[in-house]
């Protein structure tokens, strides 16, 4: 008995979602007065927000906002001049087979690495670094958007590669300008810290605001119609509306159905 | 960057981006004109679409350049570049044949709006059909349809019943895209993606209760949207009061588009691996069809509205079409699109007839076309002609679509469906033949409301609605294009879907 209560309560959220979907669709169809059939496809539409943001909830994840690491540029696009050392091209390849997770951006930045392979200055690596750090948490992220099951792996795989790539960079920036160390270094921390946190999938929530935005609009023009129909009709009472209409249509006389849309 | 690699985007962002510029223009002529030319423009983008389809196959565009799986994919293949190419042509003809009869019964100073509306209703349908991401095909058939409320309201300067109209569908229509919202959750609970492709690799195997509830939210969703046969409530009323060229737009692509996405989503998303399907197509798809053959098309025989006599007729003829996809074979399918496509025509121009009438009687009353012949000859034989290719006589397309619907039935041993089809088009005989002998035997009315001058409609008018019907004769007797073309795009959904059962 016991785990049948837990299996209603540990998806409460669930119920929520019915619940509210039920009561919108029945004031729908319940309900003669206009303006409450709108409410009540507002009420049955938030019940779809709820259950969209329901399936993007990880427990323990928090909002999908990027923490730690500046992301000055836009990751993944790549539209700056790259410069490698040979080393990287070999150790791209680690980074591959152990980010099988984040293996598109994996093997995106393997191939930049390889197709760029004249030594370019060590400032130049950083600014990699950061472009490649982008571009591994981009897709890690939504790697995990579409591994619902896994969530965690995406983020982690990433953070993986992001440090081996950070140790590289930071030995072969030791040895030179002091400058660049230092960003190595709070890349570094900010990586450790990052590996840490679990995201919520962001994608839904996107998908919702668009379903609201469209859900708005949708109120606004049945709204609009509704005041329209009060103007040519005088009330917005669906069967009132329904008797001036047949009256309209057949001269007061009641006809069969059928004939009514 | 050139024109040629971002053609797929075309159709959907000429007419988006061309729209809000009617709004800017004068009223009067301008904005009908900058509205015609628009849609020819985006005609053009969808012939040359269709062309570069037939030639290279698979055409996909990721939108803003990201890849598939996580960006939106623009997606044409053979049977959606005929869809597209179908709704842009449509719009082609009625953009030039809507300035009469717009001027007649929209308010001078809501023109712009109008034709404003009838472009983002155009981007709509586009959209919904060229997509290859599920949760876009929701943005887009929202945007057509919020446009689609706003224009059948339009209708109320004529008919305050538009409003109501309007009204019904709008909650009607509101809840037909929620519900395939939440089937479209559903299914990315169960798989992590949205794109219709990756959807159908991962839903492979899958058989749970999420993707089958998934299914029946959007198949319910998208039937409500098609006017399936017991969801059609909305459809007559908003036909009938709708503005005459919105009648005749919507009714020849906004539920053709429908349809698209329905055997979208059974052959691409689910396809065959889906166990749920097969029991959707014998006890939903196929007596679903078949009622609505049969008791829409019965309703139509009494109605003293032509509008809603014709609009019953369009739930009738979906009919049809649910019923050659239900065979789930490579003909049946073919038959489904060819009718789609041939459906198109016959109503746009039937619609087209009814708003000339409109224009001269100013009336769509059954007793507004007696002795139509005598005025109006045009018209009238504009309407019987494609009258005839809604019954289904030789040398129409009507006929095409009636051929191709049979032999997929018998085809499919459902010898019975045969008979049901010939059956209901007799049906369509008495709807049609009561239009004909009111308009070739009756004498017209001389005083009373439904009087109608000696003139005939307007050129502007004419040479459209008879371009849709010279259509209906050329496709009657040449059936390359749609049947051939058809039948292919069949082929490839059936292979996508995994070949026939």
């Amino acid at each position: 008995m016991e785990s049948w209560t837990d299996f209603v309560i540990a998806r409460y959220n669930y119920w929520i979602v019915i619940v509210l979907m039920m009561m919108g669709l029945y004031t729908v169809f319940a309900r003669g007065n206009l303006v409450k059939k709108i409410v009540g496809l507002n009420i049955f539409q938030t019940s779809v927000f709820i259950f969209y943001i329901t399936i993007g909830k990880i427990a323990g994840g928090t909002a999908p906002i990027y923490i730690g690491g500046e992301l000055d540029h836009g990751g993944g696009h790549g539209e700056e001049p790259l410069g490698g050392e040979g080393g990287h091209g070999g150790e791209s390849h680690d980074v591959q087979s152990i980010g099988d997770h984040g293996a598109e951006a994996g093997a995106s930045l393997h191939s930049k690495i390889e197709n760029t392979l004249d030594a370019g200055d060590i400032k130049a690596a950083a600014n990699e670094l950061k472009l490649g750090e982008g571009a591994i948490s981009g897709e890690g992220g939504h790697d995990a958007a579409s591994l619902h099951t896994a969530p965690d792996a995406g983020p982690e795989a990433g953070a993986k590669i992001v440090n081996d790539q950070l140790v590289d960079a930071g030995k072969s920036a030791a040895d030179s300008i002091e400058l660049t160390i230092d960003a190595a270094h709070g890349a570094a921390e900010a990586a450790a810290y990052h590996s840490e946190v679990i995201y919520t999938n962001p994608l839904p929530h996107v998908l919702i605001l668009t379903a609201i935005v469209v859900g708005v609009a949708g109120t606004a023009v049945g709204l609009a119609l509704a005041v329209r129909i009060r103007e040519a009709y005088g009330t917005i009472e669906e069967d009132e509306l329904e008797a001036m209409d047949n009256v309209a249509e057949f001269g007061g006389a009641a006809q069969p159905a059928g004939a009514r849309a | 960057m050139n024109l040629a690699a971002q053609l797929p985007v075309l159709p959907i962002i000429t007419p988006l981006i061309l729209a809000p510029i009617t709004l800017l223009l004068p009223k009067g002529r301008a904005p009908w004109a900058w509205a015609t030319i628009v849609s020819w423009l985006t005609f053009a983008a969808c012939a040359f679409l269709l062309a570069a389809v037939e030639d290279v196959g698979v055409i996909s565009y990721q939108l803003g350049d990201w890849a598939p799986p996580l960006g939106i994919e623009y997606r044409v293949d053979l049977a959606n570049g005929l869809v597209l190419f179908l709704v842009s042509a449509i719009a082609a003809v009625v953009f030039p044949f809507a300035y009469r009869s717009v001027q007649l019964e929209i308010d001078d100073r809501q023109s712009p709006f109008f034709y404003c509306a009838l472009l983002i209703c155009l981007t709509g349908l586009l959209g919904v059909t060229i997509t290859g991401d599920a949760f876009n095909v929701f943005v887009f058939l929202e945007i057509s349809s919020l446009s689609t409320y706003a224009l059948v309201a339009m209708g109320a300067r004529r008919d305050r019943r538009a409003l109501t109209a309007a009204f019904n569908y709008l909650i009607m229509g509101t809840i037909g895209a929620t519900f395939f919202v939440i089937g479209v959750g559903l299914l990315y609970q169960a798989t992590g993606t949205l794109n219709m492709a990756d959807l159908h690799d991962k839903l492979a195997g899958q058989s749970n209760r999420v993707v089958d509830a998934g299914f029946a939210f959007i198949v319910v969703g998208i039937g409500l949207k098609l006017a399936m046969f017991p969801m059609h409530l909305w459809l007559p009323g908003a036909y009938t009061y709708a503005p005459s060229a919105v009648s005749a737009f919507l009714a020849a692509t906004a539920t053709k588009v429908a349809v698209y996405v329905l055997i979208r989503f059974i052959f691409t998303v689910f396809g065959f691996d889906f166990e749920f399907l097969g029991a959707a197509f014998t006890y939903v798809f196929l007596p679903l069809g078949l009622a609505g053959m049969f008791i829409a098309s019965l309703v139509a025989v009494f109605q003293e509205d032509v509008k809603r006599m014709l609009a019953y007729s369009s739930v009738g003829q979906i009919g049809y079409m649910l019923l050659g996809l239900s065979f789930a074979t490579v003909e049946g399918l073919t038959a489904s699109l060819v009718h789609v496509f041939n459906h198109a025509l016959m109503k746009g121009a039937l619609f087209m007839a009814v708003a000339c009438v409109v224009l001269r009687a100013g009336s769509h009353s059954i007793h507004a076309f007696s002795g139509l012949a005598k005025r109006m000859p045009y018209t009238t034989w504009a309407f019987i002609i494609s009258g005839l290719s809604l019954v289904g006589v030789p040398l129409t397309v009507g006929f095409v679509s009636k051929w191709y619907l049979l032999q997929a039935s018998f085809a499919a041993g459902h010898w019975y469906a045969g008979f049901l089809i010939v059956a209901s088009s007799l049906i369509a005989v008495l709807y049609i033949g009561r239009i004909v002998e009111m308009m070739l035997l009756r004498e017209p009315a001389e005083e009373g409301p439904y009087a109608i001058p000696r003139r005939d409609a307007p050129l502007s008018m004419l040479i459209p609605m008879w371009f849709l019907v010279a259509a209906n004769i050329y496709f009657g007797v040449n059936t390359e294009l749609t049947g051939g073309l058809a039948s292919r795009a069949a082929e490839a959904l059936m292979f996508m879907a995994g070949g026939a059962q």
